[in-house]
């Protein structure tokens, strides 16, 4: 090749840069934009339930949260007075989801345990489904379900409870009236919240790091001994967090628990008893014949009822996500 | 002439169970069973509750003997947390087969062929099973879920597409919000609806505002899913695409979703059998209807959830049965999605 060729054209190089073309930036800003819309959904749930029950909050302080009474009452110039509390609704919901909580935990430590550890490969895939779809039941199966087939038997359960454990205050009952109560609602939203807890404390447990779980058996541990060595501490974490997430369910429960509730605005502890209260079912109850005012305080008590279950949540989701890295 | 004996060892499997293990297991069961119907027989003690519990007593009683005698106390600790475990797991299975059993079996009183061709529109609550049908709120049903489809899954899909192919500074943030939103209870998505639209627009209840509220509901679960198969993508077919010289947008399009399209099919279905049974957000933004409305936009519109309802609520015998069968059409729906999705989902999975 000779040197004094004619030389070609050189290419001007082109120009290296990280800007995203056109296509790219319209891509990016219409995903960005729409994954927004959970934001904008939440604060306009806040925004409009505030809104709508801003009278109540102004009239009633902090007698919303403190009173037990619910009364509208319209004089004969038509000025309607009216004294909203929900103590005793949230009275209520506490004791019925805590009831949950306490006897679903167990059952699903037992269940994911078992899942993780135990069943056979074949019967495991099984039993995963099954949990799964028990998740995917619509709550006014649970309600039916409740009503017909779990409150004749809890009843007897009930009455069998109060005869021998009587003397505990809360297993005492004024009337014996064992129906409607407390007890079986907090049974049925157990059934409930028991597919949340069982699939967070299998993926907690599943993480459990290898070597430790090989350490311990190197060390001669049972498996028992392994478990409760390695596993529960490890996934103790994932497990409150798992049932925060169950009470959170809990919390915003409706149908279930309506169809098995006798609702009584006033806070009971005896759980046996046919009274209780619970908010989402109390704004099912109260809203068909509402007054317009009334329906402003409904809307304060779906508000409350909102950032009950937004805090459970969030404080779930921080122990079930710190747990899980803390494997890794 | 003496060949030297090469002594070869065999194979121990201590773990399998030996005849003796098993004859050991199956005896403690029996003993178990026999002596729980003794003890139920003769004791005031009745029911198959009892039974099941008794059971699961004398049978941990009994084998921790046979284990004792064996492995000593450790050995009994082990063997008791299996069945324990077992136990828990056992409750679980019976309350799931109780509900299964019950509607099945309650509900399919009520089914016919005229059931399911027509509305409840002349059927009051007293009037027996032949008369009346839900086909009204089947159709109703289907357009809420279309109206719901309609909007959550772009919304959820996008946002799913944010937290796995942009991965921009608000990741954490919107990571939060959807899980925020999925605890937002079903009573509030209605609330919220009604005080944002029904109170302050001239739109009344209506299917299109009841498929609004289980948007809500809805996105939550598509955007979780859709962000678990968009993970599964693997890694080398994006960077194939961008090495290709084709845009991020292309890659997203051409690439990435369509390897992960069986998985947003899953996500989609698993969002509708969310939704498909909510009932208290549709008391606020539907209402109920017992005949056919073919208007998304104007007028009450009935549903399979809202029909379950009205029969609970009526408390007839006949229109309870009719809550049975409608909660058994409702029923099916919800498992064959569950069942498609199952099928969608484990084909992304092979395939990864």
């Amino acid at each position: 090749m000779s040197v004094d060729a004619p030389a070609k054209a050189i290419p001007k190089p082109r120009e290296i840069t990280t800007k995203p073309r056109v296509s790219d930036q319209i891509f990016r800003g219409v995903v960005t934009t729409f994954s927004f819309s959970a934001l904008l959904i939440l604060l306009l749930i806040a925004a409009f339930l505030l809104l709508q029950g801003f009278n109540t909050f102004r009239e009633q302080g902090i007698g919303f949260i403190t009173n037990f009474e619910w009364v509208t009452f319209t004089d004969e110039n038509g000025v309607e007075t009216a004294n909203f509390g929900l103590q005793a609704m949230l009275v209520g919901t506490l004791v019925i989801s805590a009831l949950a909580v306490l006897i679903a935990v167990p059952l699903s430590v037992l269940t994911a345990l078992f899942l993780t550890f135990y069943a056979p490969e074949k019967l495991k895939k099984y039993l995963v489904t099954i949990i799964d779809l028990m998740a995917a039941f619509p709550s006014i199966l649970y309600g039916l379900w409740g009503f017909f087939v779990l409150m004749p038997m809890a009843v007897y359960w009930a009455k069998l409870i109060n005869k021998w454990l009587g003397w505990i205050y809360i297993f005492d009952v004024p009337q014996p009236i064992f129906s409607r109560s407390p007890f079986i609602a907090g049974l049925v939203l157990t059934v409930m919240i028991i597919p949340i807890i069982t699939s967070v404390a299998r993926e907690v447990f599943s993480q459990t790091p290898l070597d430790r779980i090989q350490a311990a058996y190197a060390l001669g541990a049972t498996k028992w001994g392994m478990i409760r060595a390695v596993v529960l501490p490890f996934g103790a974490g994932g497990v409150v967090g798992g049932s925060m997430l169950g009470l959170g369910r809990a919390f915003g429960e409706t149908v279930a628990v309506f169809s098995v509730l006798n609702i009584v605005f006033r806070s009971n502890f005896q759980i046996l008893f046919t009274q209780g209260g619970n908010v989402a079912s109390m704004i099912i109850q109260k809203w068909g014949e509402a007054t317009p005012k009334e329906v402003g305080a409904l809307m304060a008590a779906g508000l409350v009822l909102f950032f009950m279950t937004l805090i459970v949540n969030f404080i779930a989701n921080q122990i079930v996500v710190r747990t899980v890295k803390s494997g890794r | 002439m003496s060949q030297a004996q090469i002594s070869t060892a065999t194979p121990t499997r201590p773990w399998t169970p030996t005849v003796k293990d098993r004859l050991m297991t199956s005896a403690s069961v029996l003993l178990a069973v026999l002596s729980d119907v003794l003890i139920v027989q003769l004791t005031p003690m009745k029911g198959k509750i009892a039974y099941f519990f008794l059971f699961f007593i004398l049978w941990f009683l009994i084998d921790s003997i046979f284990v004792y005698r064996s492995k000593g106390q450790k050995g009994v600790r082990d063997a008791l947390a299996a069945k324990v475990t077992l136990f828990g797991g056992v409750i679980v299975v019976m309350v799931v087969a109780s509900i299964l059993w019950e509607t099945i079996h309650r509900g399919l009183k009520g089914v016919n062929f005229k059931f399911f061709t027509t509305t409840l529109r002349e059927t009051s609550l007293f009037d027996p099973i032949g008369s009346g049908g839900i086909a009204h709120a089947i159709v109703g049903t289907l357009m809420l879920i279309a109206i719901a489809i309609i909007f959550a899954v772009p919304m959820g899909i996008l946002t799913a597409l944010y937290l796995t192919e942009i991965k921009g500074k608000a990741s954490g943030l919107i990571q939060f919000l959807v899980q925020a939103m999925s605890g937002v209870p079903s009573v509030v998505a209605g609330l919220f609806i009604y005080a944002a639209i029904i109170l302050n627009t001239p739109l009344r209840s209506s299917a299109f505002l009841g498929g609004l509220a289980l948007t809500i509901l809805m996105v939550p679960t598509v955007t979780r899913t859709a962000q678990e198969v968009l993970n599964l993508v693997p890694r080398d077919l994006r960077e194939a695409g961008l090495a290709m010289g084709a845009t991020q947008w292309k890659t997203v399009a051409l690439v990435v979703v369509p390897a992960a399209r069986s998985g947003l099919i899953t996500a989609t279905i698993l969002g509708v059998a969310r939704i498909a049974g909510e009932t208290a957000p549709l008391l606020f933004t539907v209402g109920v209807f017992d005949s056919y409305n073919f208007n998304p936009f104007k007028g009450d519109q009935g549903s399979l959830p809202t029909v379950v309802w009205r029969g609970l609520q009526g408390g007839t015998p006949e229109s309870i049965q009719r809550a049975w069968s409608t909660i058994l059409a409702l029923l099916i729906v919800v498992l064959i999605m569950f069942v498609i999705a199952r099928a969608f989902g484990t084909r992304q999975m092979k395939r990864k």
